[in-house]
């Protein structure tokens, strides 16, 4: 009968040479298992003098607790290999890209106006459309300008007859609002609006958002603070503004509002103090309520806000000009 | 209106730089778009007079010169222009001289002889585009002096933008004015002497259009020189002010009308049978003006006629047959108030814009007429002499233009600028401005000055105050309001929610035009009637859309042209139908549609790349109409449309009523686009899709779900739809779930017919069911569709 520590000596030194699980199963039968090595020197016990039997069988236990001890350990080991070969069988190429990750956009002039539409709509403002073909009253008559009025002319209108066209501007919505609604009133009013012109500065269809708002003690005053924070928020820019005077036939005072840029004053937007003919139009009398109104281009604001060169590429749909606005 | 700065300062001179000023009317509304130098840098070109002209000996087309220019030596110069002669008075660059281009003047041999020197024309200074010869100066010009001060070049051309209300500012007079104002300085008109009266023709006058003519005033002037060269120096202002000059008495008249903004109008006094009359046309009366054109008049038309016809469109556009010729020396002078509503839009529905109809449509100052008679009067006689009858005015009182009188209070001012400017300057801004100006009880009395058509009302005068104030001297201030929240519905959809549905399923949101080519349009729609524009700015722009399908099919091939093959387009936006209940007949409605085209997804190391189908594009329709979380009411039925593939299109429908369609290009239409491969398409209207049910919960059942799975056989004709739609509303309510995952035909299926697989679950609220019930409620199903749609079970 062998020495116990020299069985658990060997059984170490076979244990570190095993290769895989299997092996080390059959390393742990030939020790540990019902006719193993250690069962048996178990078995020998019975042979020893009772007072021996103790100290022995303590002995013979700790020796297979050290082989065990071992054995688990290497299995561990072979785990763990296992599960590291594994690993790095599976391991993927993580800069692949992702599987339908692909969004599209909205078209810069809607960008542009629904940020316009916000900040004017957490004043209150209420979003109002209209139609585009419009009659001459919505376009022209309502907003002070008779027949024959020069400022017909320069508007380049498309007719479809005299009395129907497309409209040159959204203030039309402004009219058809007010036949429904009483002051105080915040509207504001995107949408199409068309001129017959075509060339690299002129598209014969663009857009506008135009705002009205009447009320008591409205002022000019009002008016310039309400714009000075709007381009200001738009521009996300210390700007310098300015309001120069103008004239429209639907405002008085009226004026245009120009920004500095790095190459001088652009104009970006008209307003003024709704006329009292057009505030009668819109059944409101002048003496008790005054309103201020501003229009502007969407495109031109775009063009300035994104460095867009040429007015004409916002309807051409070209993919390649759409995807830069995400 | 372009004019010269330097003579709108021999008129009022404040003591601004020239930048200055054009900031200060800017400012003041009358908006400079442009300036620019009279004429180009240059150095050291002096007058000269040419005192010895002969031909180059060795050239035909080269004069040899000799030139004074005031020093002890005459400098020799070869000149090239034929119009260089002896005595000429001329603009001499001499040698160290720098022309504009930075072009040097230097000692030179032409052919030998030696030139010192260049004989300048207008072109050679910056002062015109192209020129015939040299400048001719006047003969009193001082030689030896610097051309650059006697012709006084340094000054600029201003183009002011003038607004529509500010015809007062269309001539020199009132646009010192208006600066005088802006300086409160006063301006100084000219002083010339009338010309006296010398002999006693006279033309008789008969204003008949007194409402359009309220005051004509006409004077013979006789034996006028007309081979005179008008002056330099007005040839000069009128050139710095956009008029190229064409004879004197033209030049003078349009003389009168920059530095007044009146115009004028010459005939020719042997052309006049009897009498002049101020009449409206007869309908279909003809006139050939002066452009040579004949047009036909319209009744509405002021004419100024003499017994027996037309002569000239009233403030408009002079006759030919009655027009100054050459040969000319009699004329007969007209200096009128033509009224604005009888000139406005008269010459733009004869394609006319005439500086003359410019002015007289946004209003002529009504008692300028005889000083401005009296201005070209002086001129005239001045430059081509001739004998002067006395002015004839005809003049009808009552409907000349009053003078409003206009009450502005204390309290509208303040109320409309939001800021108080102090009583004392709005006066003096009033008085300033011309009006003759009261003030009393916190209010002012102001009578608008003649030349002012644009102060009428209170707001009128605001805005003067304001705009002279200076709107930038107003301050800013927050608008105050109630805080008064407005209507929220949560059951209407935000258009930007569909968009963003749209975006995040890489549709790439278009705008197109709302009109399209009618040609294309009538291919896909050819019921349609659509709006024409009458004067579109081309054909395939003149059709209003009837769909938004056309404007996207080309964006479509567009984009393919420019190797982008693989396109997803939205857009919203209205279509016009003629509708006779709708307003103005036309039914406006806003539309979603859609488009795409290409392979499903871009190339991918990982997906297998294949083309859009009806399917794909259906899926996106879908996930926007789930927005709407009310399946239920949506359908699609198989449905043709003349613009779809017969066999690839449906209806779309929600609570049985057709709100759009969606289907495969119709393959007949895909080269009149010029496509490449098959577009599928979808239109919805937007209002049908922009109210949403709101949610609203139910109990969760805690009892287990349990799947079966069927296949049919039916008919191939039979739509999978009608069948799961039929399941639905027999499965009761322990039916919770049901999904078609498999449509087969081919073997195990009799030709004709196909296979749907159907998912089902059947789950009660209350109780785990049986294995007999669940078994009952499959059977159920199965009897009820095999008797529905003839089908079996599939084995």
């Amino acid at each position: 009968m062998q020495h116990l520590d020299e069985i658990v000596a060997n059984a170490q030194q076979q244990i570190e040479n095993a290769v895989d699980g299997n092996e080390l199963e059959e390393i742990r039968l030939q020790y540990l298992g019902k006719k193993g090595l250690m069962t048996e020197q178990m078995k020998g016990l019975g042979k020893l003098p009772p007072a021996e039997k103790p100290a022995a069988g303590q002995m013979i236990n700790k020796a297979k607790q050290a082989i065990q001890a071992v054995l688990v350990a290497r299995k561990q080991a072979f785990e763990t290999e296992a599960l590291n070969a594994k690993l790095a069988e599976e391991t993927i190429d993580v800069t692949l890209p992702g599987r339908g990750a692909a969004i599209g956009n909205i078209h810069p002039v809607t960008r542009t106006t629904e940020r316009i539409v916000e900040f004017f709509s957490e004043l209150g403002f209420e979003v109002k459309d209209g139609p585009e073909v419009e009659d001459g009253y919505h376009n022209f008559d309502a907003l002070n300008i008779p027949p024959h009025h020069p400022a017909r002319a320069d508007h380049d209108t498309f007719y479809f007859n005299p009395d129907l066209v497309l409209r040159t501007q959204t203030s039309g919505v402004q009219i058809r609002t007010m036949e429904n609604q009483e002051p105080p009133v915040r509207i504001i009013s995107p949408g199409r609006v068309y001129r017959n012109d075509y060339d690299q500065t002129h598209t014969p269809m663009f857009h506008q958002v135009e705002g009205l708002m009447i009320a008591e003690n409205v002022s000019f005053a009002q008016l310039k603070g309400i714009l000075n924070d709007f381009l200001h928020n738009f521009f996300e820019e210390d700007l310098e503004i300015r309001f120069r005077p103008s004239y429209f036939p639907f405002t008085e005072p009226s004026a245009e509002v120009d920004v500095k840029g790095k190459n001088g004053w652009l104009e970006v937007l008209g307003c003024g103090m709704v006329h009292p003919t057009v505030l009668k139009s819109m059944g409101v009398d002048p003496e008790k309520y005054s309103g201020f109104a501003f229009g502007m281009g969407i495109e031109r604001l775009t063009m300035l806000r994104y460095g867009v060169n040429d007015l004409r590429s916002f309807f051409e749909n070209d993919l390649r000009f759409l995807k830069q606005f995400k | 209106m372009k004019f010269s700065e330097a003579w709108l300062r021999e008129w009022v001179n404040p003591e601004i730089s020239s930048e200055e000023l054009q900031h200060q009317i800017t400012m003041a509304g009358l908006e400079v778009d442009d300036v620019e130098a009279v004429a180009g840098e240059f150095t050291k070109v002096l007058v000269g007079e040419v005192v010895e002209c002969g031909q180059h000996p060795d050239a035909d087309k080269l004069q040899v010169t000799k030139i004074n220019i005031g020093e002890d030596e005459l400098i020799d110069i070869v000149c090239g222009a034929k119009n260089c002669r002896l005595g000429l008075k001329v603009a001499v660059a001499v040698v160290g001289a720098v022309l504009p281009g930075d072009f040097k003047i230097k000692k030179a041999k032409l052919r030998g002889q030696p030139s010192f020197g260049m004989l300048c024309s207008e072109s050679e200074l910056g002062m015109a585009d192209s020129a015939e010869g040299i400048i001719e100066l006047p003969l009193d010009a001082p030689i030896g002096q610097c051309v650059r001060e006697y012709l006084n070049l340094d000054d600029v051309t201003i183009d002011v933008d003038l607004t529509a209300n500010r015809a007062d500012c269309l001539g020199i007079a009132g646009l010192a004015r208006e600066v005088g104002v802006l300086n409160a300085i006063s301006a100084t008109a000219p002083t010339w002497e009338n010309v006296a009266v010398s002999i006693d023709d006279t033309v008789a006058i008969n204003l008949q259009a007194v409402e359009a003519c309220p005051r004509y005033l006409g004077r013979v002037i006789k034996g006028i020189n007309q081979d005179v060269a008008t002056p330099l120096w007005m040839v000069e202002k009128l050139r710095r002010c956009g008029v190229r000059s064409v004879d004197a008495v033209v030049d003078i008249t349009q003389y009168v009308l920059l530095e007044f903004g009146h115009p004028m109008h010459a005939f020719d006094l042997t052309k006049l049978e009897g009498g002049i009359e101020v009449r409206l046309a007869e309908q279909d009366e003809k006139l050939t003006l002066l452009d040579g054109k004949e047009v036909k008049l319209n009744a509405d038309t002021l004419v100024i006629a003499d017994q027996s016809k037309a002569l000239a469109m009233a403030g408009i556009f002079g006759g030919q047959d009655s027009g100054v010729q050459a040969e000319t020396t009699d004329i007969f002078l007209e200096s009128a108030f033509f009224a604005p509503l009888a000139i406005a839009g008269r010459a733009r529905s004869y394609g006319l814009h005439t500086d003359a109809s410019h002015r007289y449509e946004r209003g002529v100052d009504p008692v300028l007429q005889a000083k401005a008679m009296e201005r070209a009067t002086q001129l005239l006689v001045e430059i081509c002499g001739g004998q002067v009858g006395p002015i004839t005015e005809a003049v009808n009182e009552a409907t000349l233009p009053t003078q409003a009188t206009i009450t502005l209070t204390r309290k509208k001012l303040d109320r409309l600028i939001g800021h108080v400017v102090e009583d004392a300057r709005v006066t003096e801004i009033l008085t300033q401005l011309g009006c003759e100006v009261t003030f009393a009880d916190n209010a002012w009395t102001a009578v608008a000055p003649t030349y002012r058509f644009d102060m009428e009302i209170e707001e009128d005068l605001i805005e003067e105050v304001a705009r002279v104030y200076g709107y930038n001297n107003i301050p800013n201030i927050a608008p105050q309001a109630a805080l008064t929240m407005p209507v929220h519905s949560e059951a209407s959809l935000k258009l930007s929610k569909i968009r963003d549905m749209l975006v995040s399923r890489e549709f790439n949101e278009a705008i197109t035009y709302s009109f399209v080519d009618p040609d294309k349009q009538l291919k896909l729609h050819p019921e349609a009637d659509a709006l024409i524009l009458p004067h579109p700015i081309s054909k395939d722009m003149s059709a209003m859309r009837v769909s938004l399908w056309t404007g996207l099919l080309e964006s479509v091939s567009k984009n393919q042209k420019r190797q982008q093959p693989r396109v997803r387009l939205f857009e919203t936006g209205l279509r016009f139908i003629k509708d006779e209940n709708a307003e103005n007949g036309i039914n406006q409605q806003a539309m979603l549609s859609g488009v795409i085209i290409g392979s499903l997804t871009e190339q991918h190391w990982d997906i297998e790349q294949r083309n859009v189908d009806f399917f794909d594009l259906k899926a996106d329709l879908e996930s926007v109409l789930d927005l709407c979380v009310d399946g239920g009411s949506f359908e699609f039925k198989a449905e043709t449309h003349s613009a779809l593939h017969p066999g690839q299109s449906a209806g779309i429908y929600r609570n049985g009523k057709n709100i759009g369609y969606i289907g495969a290009l119709h393959p007949s239409h895909v080269k009149p686009f010029a496509v490449k491969g098959t577009p599928i398409v979808f239109e919805v209207q937007l209002e049908a899709i922009t109210t949403r049910q709101l949610p609203s919960a139910g109990d969760i059942s805690k009892f287990p779900a349990n799947h079966r799975d069927l296949a049919f056989v039916v008919d191939k004709k039979i739509s999978a739809g009608k069948v799961l739609k039929f399941i639905e509303n027999i499965g009761g309510t322990q039916l919770v779930g049901l999904n078609l995952f498999d449509v087969y035909e081919g073997q195990g299926v009799i030709d004709g017919n196909k296979s749907l697989a159907i998912g089902l679950i059947l789950q009660d609220t209350t109780r785990t069911l049986e294995e007999q019930e669940i078994a009952d409620s499959v059977n159920a199903i199965v009897e009820a569709v095999s008797k529905e749609f003839n089908a079996s079970l599939r084995e």
